[in-house]
């Protein structure tokens, strides 16, 4: 196992390895972190992988500590990133917009538990849907992947990192303790056919005065420190060449609208959705572990002979909005599915309410995965 | 600059198209930023050899925008975090923190005693103006027991902190202490804590006339580093006098310089001896 970095082959593998793993592979150098149920085995697997391969892992004082040291090394050029759940993500919120407003690649793995406060930590829920797109202070775009199996745990990491390089933003894994503690089959590929994406540096002996290295639609290039750019890097409203602006509000509304727009822009690029809807009247819209019953739930009413069909966010960030709208002039109903109270519903119905019947459906109790039985029940209920 | 042949010596360490200061007339900023580059220059150094990484307050403004340099003006009171991350991806470099007392001892106290503890190599320069200058006069850890502020008009009732005294007892392998009328002897002091291989921490008791000043009455810039003058004693002459003589003496000097495992190196080793 000693140095290598992608561990080609087929394992019975636990959700939260295979996120390291994928880490690992996509060419993770750095990481950082701060133990918390039920994300710890990844940073463990990171601490005891990332030297093998010449990187490094370091348990900081807090998970403050952890965004900041991991946005400090990105800004040395280092692909990095770091684990833990929903009170980590709450500390590091305002880190979290750094990262965002200076154009930072890095990955944040939030391995969620639901509830408020300390809650329930061994128990999955995704309770923290939008706070990774709305909880740092302030107008921002975020990318997010909500991972299905410990398959998509090892490549939705991969597509994370290589996301977070082009777009040079925060990405954030949006997994639960369902799916991080889940084992099941991962198929680890060559190393050859995992894509690496490394982001656009400035060119080398390029005048400093000249770069434009912040606020581009299409992504400036990042004049990473210790090759001569002589970057100036503030969280303070600033303009294409990093410096700072702090009366003109028009220099604000740029920064706000450019920062934004560089993930609207490419929205078709970044968005991943799994369509199983055609030719149904009833469709099932879920995401994460959720989506799992919802695909056993519609093969059960097919069976049946209930037209009914799935459609499952695999980026719940930037949302699809266009796709849900797609799929809402084609259904006659739609059943959201979620393991909370209904976060991303409200952003769903919008879409959707003005063509299709919309209703939501939570577990019998949070922190449960949805009955296939109910909610094929559910389906019977409003397909009569 | 080009309407005069007479160019300060340190002008060329200046980005390119600032010029102006948001520092307040008779603030310390200035005289702390002329010794940190005199230091640079005196080591024989450029500012391509540094990452400065800097937090919110007054005093984060030094290296940002004024340095020439790679620069990472940060949130508050996570310079040290940011740093960290720096230092890790480029050990080759010498980072360099500048920041308040409310930004490293309030806020960021945490990153401060940990990363002393840790003693990863960095240059932390604490400009110690003992009140919250930027956002008008509000009260610090660091501001005297009963003095009125802005969030204190009763008067301070906590008890304030010696921050050398802190990181020193934290573990960092280098502590000193100077005010801002001590210039030359902070700017040797900054030469040794940039060559220094650990945590080097220096606190620079510093004059903020224009909120601190106007609150203990004791008002103009001038006034301030007189005040310095008359107060400082060594940390040495301190160890002589009686805990009597010792109320509202400004204790200076150099008060660590020792050996100790360094992080990144450490880590380096360990790294080496796994992956090969």
């Amino acid at each position: 196992m000693k140095g290598k970095r992608v561990l080609t082959g087929k394992y019975f593998m636990m959700g939260n390895t295979a996120c390291a793993e994928g880490a690992i592979a996509a060419g993770c150098e750095l990481a950082a972190g701060y133990p918390i149920t039920p994300a710890t085995e990844i940073v463990n697997r990171l601490a005891e992988r990332l030297p093998q391969v010449g990187g490094a892992f370091v348990q900081l004082e807090d998970e403050i500590s952890s965004i900041a040291t991991i946005i400090g090394a990105s800004w040395t050029g280092k692909k990095v990133m770091t684990a833990t759940s929903g009170p980590g993500i709450s500390l590091m919120l305002e880190n979290l917009g750094f990262a965002v407003g200076v154009e930072t690649p890095c990955v944040i793995v939030n391995v969620q538990r639901g509830a408020p406060t300390t809650g329930m930590p061994t128990a999955g829920a995704p309770g923290d849907m939008v706070q990774a797109r709305r909880g740092s202070h302030g107008d921002y775009e975020i990318i997010a992947f909500a991972p299905a199996s410990p398959q998509e745990m090892f490549d939705h990491t991969v597509q994370a990192f290589n996301l977070a390089e082009k777009y040079r933003t925060p990405v954030f894994i949006l997994s639960d303790a369902f799916v991080g503690h889940m084992r099941e089959e991962v198929i680890i590929p060559e190393a050859e056919r995992i894509e690496a994406v490394y982001r656009k540096l400035p060119e080398p002996g390029a005048d400093p005065t000249k770069i434009k290295g912040f606020l581009d639609e299409d992504v400036a290039p990042m004049p990473i420190f210790g090759r001569g750019w002589k970057a100036h890097v503030t969280s303070s409203c600033h303009d294409e060449y990093g410096q700072r602006d702090l009366s003109d509000v028009a220099a604000l509304d740029r920064f706000v609208r450019r920062l934004c727009n560089k993930i609207l822009k490419h929205k078709d690029d970044i968005i991943r959705v799994e369509r199983d809807y055609e030719g149904a009247e009833v469709v099932l819209v879920s995401y994460g572990a959720v989506s799992r019953a919802a695909a056993m739930a519609v093969q059960m009413g097919r069976a049946e002979g209930i037209p009914v069909g799935q459609l499952r966010l695999i980026t719940p960030w930037p949302f699809p909005g266009e796709e849900i709208e797609r799929m809402a002039r084609r259904a006659k109903r739609v059943i959201v599915l979620e393991n909370n109270l209904g976060q991303m519903y409200p952003y769903i119905k919008a879409e959707a309410a003005a063509f299709a019947d919309v209703s939501f459906m939570p577990p019998r109790r949070i922190g449960e995965i949805h009955d296939p039985e109910a909610i094929l029940q559910r389906v019977r209920e409003v397909w009569k | 600059m080009e309407m005069s042949a007479l160019v300060h010596p340190l002008h060329k360490y200046r980005r390119p198209g600032v010029t102006a200061t948001t520092n307040c007339p008779g603030c310390g900023n200035g005289i702390v930023l002329q010794a940190i580059l005199r230091a640079i220059e005196a080591l024989e150094m450029t500012l391509d050899d540094f990452v400065f990484v800097s937090g919110i307050g007054c005093s984060a403004w030094i290296p940002s925008p004024f340095f020439n340099a790679d620069v990472l003006h940060t949130t508050h009171g996570r310079p040290i975090a940011f740093a960290l991350g720096v230092k890790l991806g480029l050990p080759e470099k010498k980072v360099m923190v500048v920041s308040g007392d409310g930004d490293l001892a309030a806020i960021g106290g945490n990153h401060l005693i940990h990363n002393a503890r840790r003693n990863v190599e960095m240059t932390v320069l604490c400009l110690n103006n003992s009140i919250y200058g930027m956002t008008g006069g509000q009260a610090a850890p660091t501001t005297p027991l009963g003095l009125k502020t802005a969030t204190t008009p009763y008067g301070v009732v906590e008890n304030s902190f010696d921050i050398a005294q802190l990181v020193k007892a934290a573990g960092a392998s280098f502590v000193a202490r100077w005010t801002t009328y001590q210039a030359r002897q902070l700017t040797a002091s900054i030469q040794k804590a940039i060559v220094h291989k650990g945590f080097s921490f220096i606190e620079v008791i510093t004059q903020c006339p224009v909120q601190f000043g106007r609150k203990t009455g004791r008002g103009s810039a001038v006034e301030m580093l007189m005040d310095y003058k008359k107060r400082s004693i060594s940390f040495q002459a301190a160890a002589q006098m009686a805990p009597e003589e010792r109320i509202d003496r400004i204790t200076v000097g150099e008060l660590v310089d020792e050996t100790k495992p360094e992080m990144i190196d450490e880590l380096c080793k360990m790294i080496r001896r796994v992956a090969t």
